[in-house]
């Protein structure tokens, strides 16, 4: 269909995006690999000459290693369940009849709107503080030891807060897709008497495996980099250091550019194994 | 698609939705109200919900403090000049991509979603000499170009699913009629593009506003943005509740009407090609 | 030398009398604590003095150490003056990025800086960064509750009485907490406070040879005694409380004791304050081994190499943390509110010895001393710290192990068990082995 003066015009068009993003990924990514096999310790003068696989070894062998792939793995795991499934439930809910839906839609996405920083910050100190936030209060008021939700339940607050964060995204494209399902379909497959879980099993739900896709793909591609929340709530402590915020600390605490560049290069391998599974999975239900 | 239920049934929707939208809200509400009260109001308990003295001395506090224009503006730019810039390049690209596909257009998609996985803090090193050779730290335009490239996957793919849902017929059509390419892409594409255009850049500029890595990183006074204004706020001495509130109130606010305001554009506008 | 810096002060004064000719716009990085904004609110003294206009990037402690680390390493050039402290500046000072200050003017009077500070932000004997306030720790109590309790506090406690007064003050009915002190992970946090602690029984960070000393019986005694009385007496989630959770929880009467930073006093009786009227002050405990656990720290201006303005840096150095700002602070706010803890003359200014904590803050910090720290030699620099560039990221990871201890996620054995290995591997890392 197209002719070869177009395939020649759309080169050039795409020309722009592929060489910027091509240089925006090798510049830095040439420059991370250089530094892995470098001593580079900026406090001690810079760059101290080569340093073979050195980094590359240190950085597996150290204790925090395995548990920090584990972490990231779990939020992102979790993360992507939890705003999946409330996901669904809240967008079927949405696209019920009802009086202001409108305004019921605002609320439930404000939270997108809303920067990392300020959103871990506000949940960490007004709502989960053990002795001041609101949670506490709660807590005490129906005789309960209040939690100090940082220390005895970090994993769960985070997965908390990220999820909250994430849940109206989901719910929007989730909503977006439902509202496009067939009514008449639906309504035949009640006259037939079929029942709720059923109509939901083989109607509503292969229908939005596209939608649900979409949701996994873009929100992936997010929370395998979250930094702020974690940062601004636990410091990485109580087993909630991530990859990320693993070579944060040793970029930046540490000051072991070398050590950290090689974990940057082991969290592109991981970034793309994690690609490599997800592109099977859409690759199919983006041809569809 | 409105179905007609009975009038139980719809009071029963709407109850269950408004609980459970108020529930979603609720920390964002709470944080605005807080702002409104003394530091220790912010932390009595029982906590006080609407009934007391409402004060504007936090965000009186804030204003003398910081000069909260700045930030604003500068993040207006650097959000609104990312955006621009990155769907003025992404345009051509979407639309070679959607309608002039070769077997590797996959391939390349999936490739820049990927560039998208690199994370940041790895990179900040060698960011930081190359914006240093090229005189760019604490620009606005080192920002923009950063958060341009940052968010160019998402903005070349969305806009790649919404081309591709415009019906290739009509452009038959129009070639028929011979319309050059320019033509092609003013008078027929880009019209029945614009509500995809629209809401891919209301989303980048959301994703932009609220990018709080590289943002704080390569700026000192002159560029920093509301994600650095953010930062002078998070553990000061003492109380600080009911200031670390109006404070977040008012970085969060302009983003928030911004996404009022175009929400049902965003409700229509983020389906990825996921309708149909 | 002296004929140089005769013409640096004529070149000065003649700079502030043209009234601005060469007016500079310094970007100055700094922390957000309660002495730093005042400050900025007080800029507009210093540009109608000297002309100079100043733009301010005011962040968070951890934010901005990052933020300046980064720039100083890559002598990226974005900051006219740095706030930094203790730990960084002999660090930075040796390699050559920050500007001497061994030329600041006579009326400055660089010589009535306390000597514990300036000897601190020195390297070989040059100081390289001008101390804005110091501080160091002390025990803060409520007279009231111990009255209660019927004990009194001595001037130099013991780590056994704190532990008994805190059992006798603890209320849970009241939420009174016998002793509020920091678990937060960080060095700085957390970190800072069982170093110092340690210090008292006995323990080091290294022996002579850099080997790690955590499994020393000494660390264990530390932790054990600490994390014993924390669940004895402290509030709950103390393990991510850090020096701001603390005062808040002190000013809203729901600690006994709370052995913090000296500059904390002037929070802890001022307005913000519910328990203003019955704070009394003591020495760090002790624990008879002839170190005290109170630690040494300044935050202090310093100017990056190669910055073009340096004279003007220099000017609002000596406006920021001369004896000038300091009666411009009193005239304000009152001499409670002054920046604490940087110049001897304060400390003999009759005004200043009327205010309560001044003489114990005097006290700890004299108390203190950066170059002997430990019982046993340590070959570090520094009482809660070691000033060595790998301190930060080891002791960061070392606090998060504790805080996982004191959260009761792990024993106090792991923790040290841990906290060992990995000190080891980054000394090695380093090539201090």
């Amino acid at each position: 269909m197209a002719t070869k003066a177009s395939r020649s015009a759309a080169r050039v068009m795409m020309a722009p995006a592929v060489i910027l993003l091509l240089g925006w990924m090798l510049v830095p990514l040439t420059m991370t690999l250089w530094f892995s096999f470098r001593k580079y310790l900026p406090l001690r003068g810079g760059d101290l000459g080569g340093a073979g696989f050195d980094n590359y070894l240190r950085f597996v062998s150290s204790s925090a290693f395995w548990p920090s792939v584990i972490t990231t793995l779990l939020i992102v795991g979790s993360v992507l369940v939890i705003t999946v499934c409330l996901g669904i439930l809240l967008a079927m809910l949405l696209d019920q009849p009802m009086w202001g839906q409108g305004v019921v839609r605002i609320l439930v996405i404000a939270p997108f709107f809303v920067m990392p920083t300020v959103s871990a910050l506000v949940w960490k100190n007004i709502f989960m503080d053990p002795n001041n936030g609101l949670f506490a209060h709660l807590w005490r008021f129906f005789g309960a030891d209040p939690v100090s939700w940082m220390s005895a339940a970090s994993m769960p607050s985070i997965i908390l807060i990220v999820s909250w964060q994430w849940l109206p995204f989901a719910t929007l494209i989730l909503l977006t897709a439902i509202q496009s399902l067939d009514g008449e379909q639906l309504e035949a497959a009640e006259m037939d008497g079929a029942p709720h879980l059923k109509r939901f099993w083989y109607i509503v739900l292969p229908h939005l495996s596209r939608a649900i896709t979409i949701v996994i793909l873009i929100q992936t591609i997010f929370l395998l980099s979250i930094f702020a929340e974690i940062f601004v709530t636990t410091g990485g402590a109580f087993g909630t250091k991530t990859l990320t915020y693993l070579i944060f600390q040793r970029v930046l605490e540490s000051q072991n550019v070398g050590l950290g560049s090689a974990g940057g290069v082991y969290a592109i391998i991981l970034a793309n194994i994690v690609a490599i599974f997800l592109m099977r999975i859409v690759g199919k239900n983006l041809d569809a | 698609m409105a179905r007609s239920v009975t009038p139980q049934r719809k009071a029963l929707n709407t109850a269950a939705a408004w609980a459970i939208g108020l529930l979603i809200f609720f920390p964002i509400l709470w944080t605005i109200i807080t702002s409104f009260k003394t530091e220790a109001q912010a932390i009595s308990d029982p906590p006080v919900f609407l009934f007391f003295d409402w004060t504007l001395e936090n965000y009186g506090a804030v204003m003398e403090r910081s000069n909260y224009g700045r930030f604003l503006w500068n993040s207006i730019i650097i959000a609104g000049g990312s955006t621009l810039l990155g769907v003025i390049i992404a345009v051509p690209a979407a639309w070679s991509m959607a309608f002039v596909p070769s077997n590797r257009t996959k391939d390349i998609l999936l490739w820049m979603l990927s560039t998208k996985m690199l994370p940041a803090v790895g990179v900040l090193y060698p960011m930081y000499l190359i914006f240093i050779k090229f005189g760019l730290l604490d620009s606005r335009t080192g920002l923009v170009i950063v958060l341009m490239l940052i968010n160019l996957p998402i903005i070349v793919w969305m806009l790649y699913t919404y081309f591709r849902e415009i019906p290739g017929e009509i452009l038959e059509a129009a070639r028929m009629d011979g319309a050059t390419l320019k033509s092609e892409i003013i008078y027929i594409l880009t019209p029945m593009a614009i509500p995809g255009i629209a809401s891919t850049m209301l989303l980048n500029f959301i994703l932009a506003w609220n990018e709080a890595f590289w943002t704080l990183n390569l700026t000192a006074a002159k560029a920093a943005p509301l994600t650095a204004f953010i930062a002078s706020y998070s553990s000061p001495e003492g109380l600080f509740y009911a200031k670390l509130s109006a404070a977040s109130t008012i970085a969060i606010a302009p983003i928030l009407i911004l996404g009022w305001f175009s929400q049902k554009q965003l409700v229509r506008g983020l389906t990825f090609g996921a309708v149909k | 030398m002296s004929l140089r810096n005769a013409l640096g002060a004529a070149t000065a004064l003649s700079l502030i009398a043209a009234g601005g000719v060469f007016a500079e716009t310094l970007t100055i990085a700094t922390v957000n604590n309660g002495d730093m904004i005042r400050m900025q609110g007080l800029t507009a003294d210093f540009t109608e003095k000297t002309g100079h206009e100043v733009e301010w990037v005011t962040l968070e402690e951890n934010v901005l150490r990052q933020r300046v680390t980064t720039d100083i390493t890559t002598k990226g050039g974005s900051f006219d003056i740095m706030t930094i402290g203790m730990y960084e500046t002999p660090i930075w000072g040796k390699n050559g990025w920050l500007v001497p200050l061994d030329d600041l003017s006579a009326e400055y009077d660089a010589a009535d800086i306390l000597p514990a500070m300036a000897g601190g932000l020195s390297y070989e004997g040059t100081l390289f960064a001008a101390p804005f306030y110091g501080e160091s720790s002390m025990v803060m109590y409520r007279t009231d509750l111990m009255q209660a309790a019927g004990m009194e506090m001595p001037k130099a406690p013991t780590w056994e009485f704190i532990r008994d007064a805190a059992a006798a003050m603890t209320d849970r009915e009241k939420e009174i907490n016998g002793i509020c002190l920091r678990g937060k992970a960080g060095w700085g946090e957390g970190g800072a406070f069982i170093t110092a602690m340690s210090n008292s029984f006995g323990a080091r960070w290294f022996d002579m040879e850099w080997n790690a000393q955590f499994d020393t019986e000494a660390w264990a005694n530390t932790l054990n005694f600490y994390k014993d009385m924390m669940d004895a007496s402290g509030p709950s989630g103390y393990a991510t409380n850090g020096f701001n959770e603390n005062l808040s929880l002190f000013n809203q009467g729901k600690c006994g004791m709370w052995i913090d930073a000296t500059v904390a006093a002037s929070f802890v009786t001022g307005k913000d304050s519910t328990v203003a009227d019955h704070v009394g002050f003591a020495l760090a405990p002790d624990n008879g081994l002839g170190k005290r656990s109170n630690w040494l720290w300044a935050w202090a201006l310093a100017i990056p190499a190669g910055t073009q303005k340096e004279a003007a840096a220099k000017q609002f150095i000596e406006w920021a943390t001369g004896t000038g700002y300091i009666e411009l602070v009193a005239a304000n706010e009152g001499w409670a509110n002054v920046p604490p803890g940087a110049r001897t003359s304060l400390y003999e200014n009759p005004d200043y010895q009327k205010v309560p904590f001044a003489q114990m803050t005097l006290d700890s910090i004299l108390s203190a001393d950066p170059n002997n720290s430990t019982v046993e030699e340590s070959p570090y620099v520094g009482v809660q710290f070691a000033a060595i560039p790998e301190f930060a990221g080891i002791a960061t990871d070392v606090s998060q192990e504790f805080s996982a201890a004191y959260a009761g996620q792990q024993t106090v054995e792991e923790a040290l068990a841990k906290a060992q290995a990995l000190t080891n591997d980054a000394m090695e890392a380093a090539g201090y082995k």
